[in-house]
């Protein structure tokens, strides 16, 4: 391994018994500090409680509301522990300190797993392509800011994967102390631990951006491409009768080394090559023939159906009993990744001509190879060889046996499959209607089914419930044909240009950035809904991940995909597919941009000052609607400590905790009035930082109301505040009982509103206020007096 | 079945709701409370119980109770198209504000002691009365859904939905017998 100490020496003369050298220079280990000539701020490469202080401010307006999903702690020997209302553990914590200790394990765990992807990834194609290969993410389209995240925490601007390398060095050491923080008798305080909750957000979003930009940069993935390529999606794009190669998971290298060896081998256009979860957009990102089967939640269905000759995995979201699951379609596993072996036998060393042998002759059910070009060969021939043999071999029953099957289930009284199933589907009462012949229920639970298989493990007659759900909508699932953009990766500076004027004076209501996994209460197609919603009110639809995929797996109501309908542009009206989980930070990236290129603000570890900024101006929020993973929390915390509000979906609640402002206490709501200096009520703006819908349209109610801000000018407000009551008028059929609070002067006023509002603020006593150029800081105030904190 | 909860992962801690044998409980403890207050979620209105809607139901309870309703999500229009008065506030908001002793409650009279819960999703509205018996130890909390809440303080049983509709109209009942 190469030292990567920043040690540097220079002699203008050596001379020694066999040489004698002039203007010698000497660099170990990258020095990227002389690069960027932007003086520091006052807090590059922050330490765990360096961003103490603005948390904390954030944590006084934004309380934490806890939401235990356990009463007691069972993390050391002393326990369990019982911390019901109010009891302290053996080790004296109590149960919001407890919760919050939850939330910042699973945030370490989120932004390790993101972290771990970059390293591997960086090291990965550091080997293949050299230290020196450079970070370039869209210089040939004005991407100058090529890695704002980074620049404003750690304070430099990588310029090759080399210098990706430091910049992991310092996240890795700030998640292993993070933590050690959650240790038994470290850290006491929720608020504490709150904080570190949001270092850790800012830390994984460090980790996202350095992995992207490392696969943008050598993989010549689309760079800041509004066009980039509209791609297959769907069970039904796969042409089943060529032999199919199937991959998972997040950590791209394995199946772009599987597209290069199809290619080399002239097989481009025998094989298919299919994934599902973000290695399948990174696949497409790299050659868009590559095709998408679907989200996180189509895994099962997918591999049950046989038409996967082999599977490769990578990292990250993949069903750990893929190995057992396969085994029953007769479908070897390769699995490819240190943090995933899946109890496969190290093969990485042992010839391909045997590992190909073993697999198709079925002496092996699977193989680990760590070696990503030997994964291509292997996953190629072994598809090639197998595929005649498998015959495409599946396991979901034909109708006949669905029938048959329906015919055995018990009908227990307290339904088990309908009590496991999260979204509590009528499991029981479909398979009743099944028995009689008629399979429209369960074919109906195809859409809202998450794949989770509880029903099966819970049916005390052991039917395979899943597996009757998707053969009573086999014909569903084969014309499951879509189309969605590519990753696009990061926003164009000159695209920053054009809308950071019109989004931070509210001219563009908002940016609502629909990302996360597929843990939806009802189905994909709510999020492509909210998408549709926002994509016409003209606001900016940014999305990643398995959202981006849900919104491709809809049609509106003219049968056309949201994808061809809406431009890839970052601009009003937008749907912006950035890429996969780790492509998230471009949307924070872009609010970051906003306040570094239209404002003008200083970026190099400047942190509190850019999310000062961004809280008080960007009317963005985050929407993760089906979040599921520990990812997905560290995720959020990032939006978090930037002042970006994140909705989640009903599931989200089980995150342990909200963070909720209150709308009802005036004195959270001041702002400094950076041009004077003195305390302006700005009302609730925005009102929440961590919130859980319990429906769609209270998502979209709730988001059209968190995009307000208080710089808005009255024009912005104006029209922000038309979407909201909207919304509200049209989901909840009455005017909002808020709108006092967000109107400063009358001018606020959406016209066509104007006299009925004008009765309402007349009912609630309203004032007519100013509208400040806010500030939560009171050194950003513009009057050479000292302004104390409170 | 009586007491486990109804999604079976959601296995609560030590301490657990009580379980509503007859309805007069609920009759009781509404009497017996200083201010009631009734949550509904908008699953309410996705029940269909044959002549009536469930939310049909809870406006009964409610009138004849004198209690103040706060309808959350989309259930509030529900309420406006029956013309029935409410407030309305999202599930988080109101489970946050019952849990500080400070708030003034919907009327500036204070907070509430006993609050009847119904139709927010199942795993919502269950945590949602977890961080109620964690952090606001005063409250009362009774789950007027057909499913067994853990973390109520009272909640029905795991019932089918005759069972629970001959309970509903068993407590509005009993309301009028006592009026």
């Amino acid at each position: 391994m190469t030292s990567r100490k920043n040690v540097k020496f220079k002699f203008d003369k050596l001379k020694s018994e066999t040489a004698e050298i002039d203007g010698l220079e000497v660099s170990i280990g990258k020095l990227i500090r002389e690069k960027w000539d932007e003086p520091y701020g006052p807090t590059p490469s922050p330490s765990l409680a360096t961003l103490r202080e603005w948390d904390l401010k954030l944590l006084k307006r934004y309380k934490p509301f806890y939401l235990p999903y356990c009463d007691v702690c069972c993390l050391c020997t002393m326990g369990k522990c019982d911390l019901t209302a109010g009891k302290r553990g053996a080790c004296g914590l109590d149960i919001c300190a407890q919760q919050s200790r939850i939330v910042l394990i699973a945030c370490c765990m989120g932004a390790a797993t993101h972290i771990g992807h970059a390293r591997h990834l960086v090291e990965h194609l550091i080997e293949k392509y050299g230290r020196d290969s450079p970070i370039d993410v869209g210089r040939s389209v004005g991407v100058d800011i090529e890695a704002p995240v980074t620049r404003l925490v750690y304070g430099e601007k990588p310029e090759t994967l080399g210098d990706l390398e430091e910049v992991l060095d310092y996240v890795e050491k700030q998640v292993t102390q993070l933590l050690a923080s959650t240790h038994t008798g470290q850290e006491g305080d929720n608020l504490d631990f709150e904080s570190k909750v949001f270092h850790a957000g800012m830390i994984d979003q460090v980790g996202m951006e350095i992995a992207d930009l490392a696969q943008i940069s050598v993989y010549g993935f689309p760079k800041a491409d509004p066009e980039a390529p509209l791609v297959e999606l769907g069970i039904g794009v796969i042409d089943t009768t060529k032999p199919t190669i199937l991959v998972i998971g997040h950590n791209v290298p394995p199946s772009v080394e599987i597209i290069n060896y199809m290619e080399e081998s002239g097989l481009s256009d025998s094989i298919e090559v299919a994934g599902i979860c973000c290695t399948s957009i990174d696949a497409t990102r790299y050659n868009p023939k590559a095709k998408i089967v679907g989200p996180i939640s189509w895994q099962l269905r997918f591999i049950r159906s046989g038409m996967a000759d082999v599977i490769v995995v990578d990292e990250q979201c993949i069903r750990t009993d893929v190995a057992i699951e396969a085994q029953k379609t007769m479908t070897p596993v390769i699995a490819t990744a240190e943090k995933n072996c899946l109890g496969l036998p190290n093969r990485t060393n042992d010839p391909v001509d045997e590992i190909v042998k073993d697999l198709v002759e079925g002496k092996a059910h699977g193989a680990l190879i760590f070696d990503p070009d030997k994964v291509g060969e292997v996953a190629v021939r072994t598809a090639t060889l197998l595929a005649p043999k498998r015959k495409k071999f599946k396991v979901i029953p034909e109708i006949s046996e669905i029938l048959e099957g329906a015919s055995k289930c018990a009908q227990c009284r307290f339904a088990p499959c309908m009590r496991a199933c999260p979204n509590n589907l009528p499991i029981r009462e479909a398979m009743e209607q099944a028995a009689k012949g008629d399979l429209e229920g369960l074919s109906n639970l195809y859409e809202v089914c998450i794949g989770c298989v509880r029903c099966e493990s819970a049916c005390t007659n052991d039917l395979p419930i899943h597996n009757y759900i998707v053969g009573a909508s086999i014909k569903k699932m084969m014309e499951e044909k879509y189309k969605i953009r590519s990753g696009r990766g990061p926003i164009q500076d000159v695209e920053i240009r054009k809308v950071g004027g019109p989004i931070v004076l509210g001219e563009i209501p908002g940016v609502i950035a629909l990302v996360g996994c597929a843990n939806y209460p009802k189905g994909g197609n709510e999020v492509a809904e909210i998408a549709e919603e926002f994509a016409k009110r003209r606001f900016i639809v940014t999305t990643s991940g398995c959202s981006a995929m849900s919104i491709g797996m809809y049609r509106d109501e003219d049968g056309r995909n949201l994808y061809e309908v809406y431009p890839g542009e970052f601009d009003a009206g937008g749907i912006v597919n950035v890429g996969s989980c780790v492509a998230n930070p471009h949307i924070a990236g872009a609010a970051i941009k906003i306040a570094s290129i239209f404002a003008r603000r200083k970026l190099r570890g400047n942190y509190e000052e850019i999310a000062d900024y961004i809280h008080n101006r960007v009317g963005a929020v985050g929407i993760a609607w089906g979040a599921i993973t520990q990812k997905a929390a560290s995720i959020a915390s990032g939006f978090w400590r930037l002042g970006i509000p994140v909705i989640v979906g009903p599931h989200g609640s089980k995150y342990r905790r909200m963070l909720l402002g209150r709308k009802d206490r005036k004195e959270d709501w001041y702002v400094y009035d950076a041009r004077t200096g003195e305390k302006v009520f700005v009302g609730p703006c925005p009102e929440h930082l961590f919130y859980t819908a319990e429906t769609k349209e209270e998502a979209m109610v709730m988001a059209a109301k968190l995009c307000m801000r208080p710089n808005d000018t009255a024009r912005g407000r104006m029209i922000k505040l038309a979407h909201y009551i909207d919304l509200h008028k049209r989901f909840y059929k009455v005017m909002p009982d808020d709108i006092h609070l967000f109107v400063r002067t009358e001018t606020d006023l959406p016209i066509t509103m104007k006299e009925e509002i004008k009765k309402i603020l007349a009912e609630k006593g309203w004032k007519e206020n100013i509208i400040p150029d806010p500030t939560l800081l009171p050194r950003m105030v513009h009057t050479k007096e000292e302004k104390s904190d409170e | 079945m009586s007491n486990e909860p109804w999604q079976i992962g959601e296995i609560a801690g030590p301490k657990k709701a009580l379980i509503i044998t007859k309805p007069s409980v609920v009759v009781g403890m509404v009497k017996k409370a200083k201010r009631t207050l009734m949550v509904v979620g908008h699953q309410t209105a996705e029940i269909d119980l044959g002549e009536e809607n469930a939310i049909d139901y809870m406006i009964k309870i409610a009138d004849r109770f004198k209690i103040p309703i706060v309808a959350t999500a989309n259930a509030v229009s529900e309420f406006v198209e029956r013309n029935y008065p409410i407030s309305w506030m999202s599930a988080m908001d109101i489970g946050n504000r019952l849990q500080d002793p400070e708030w003034e409650g919907l009327d500036g009279k204070g907070q509430y002691d006993l609050v009847l819960f119904i139709g927010i999703p199942y795993y919502m509205e269950w945590t949602i009365l977890s961080g109620l018996k964690h952090t606001a130890p005063n409250l009362k909390t009774i789950s007027l859904d057909r499913y067994y809440h853990p973390h109520a303080s009272w909640s029905f049983s795991n019932i089918k939905i005759d069972e629970w509709v001959t309970y509903l109209k068993t407590i509005i009942g009993q309301i009028e017998e006592k009026a």
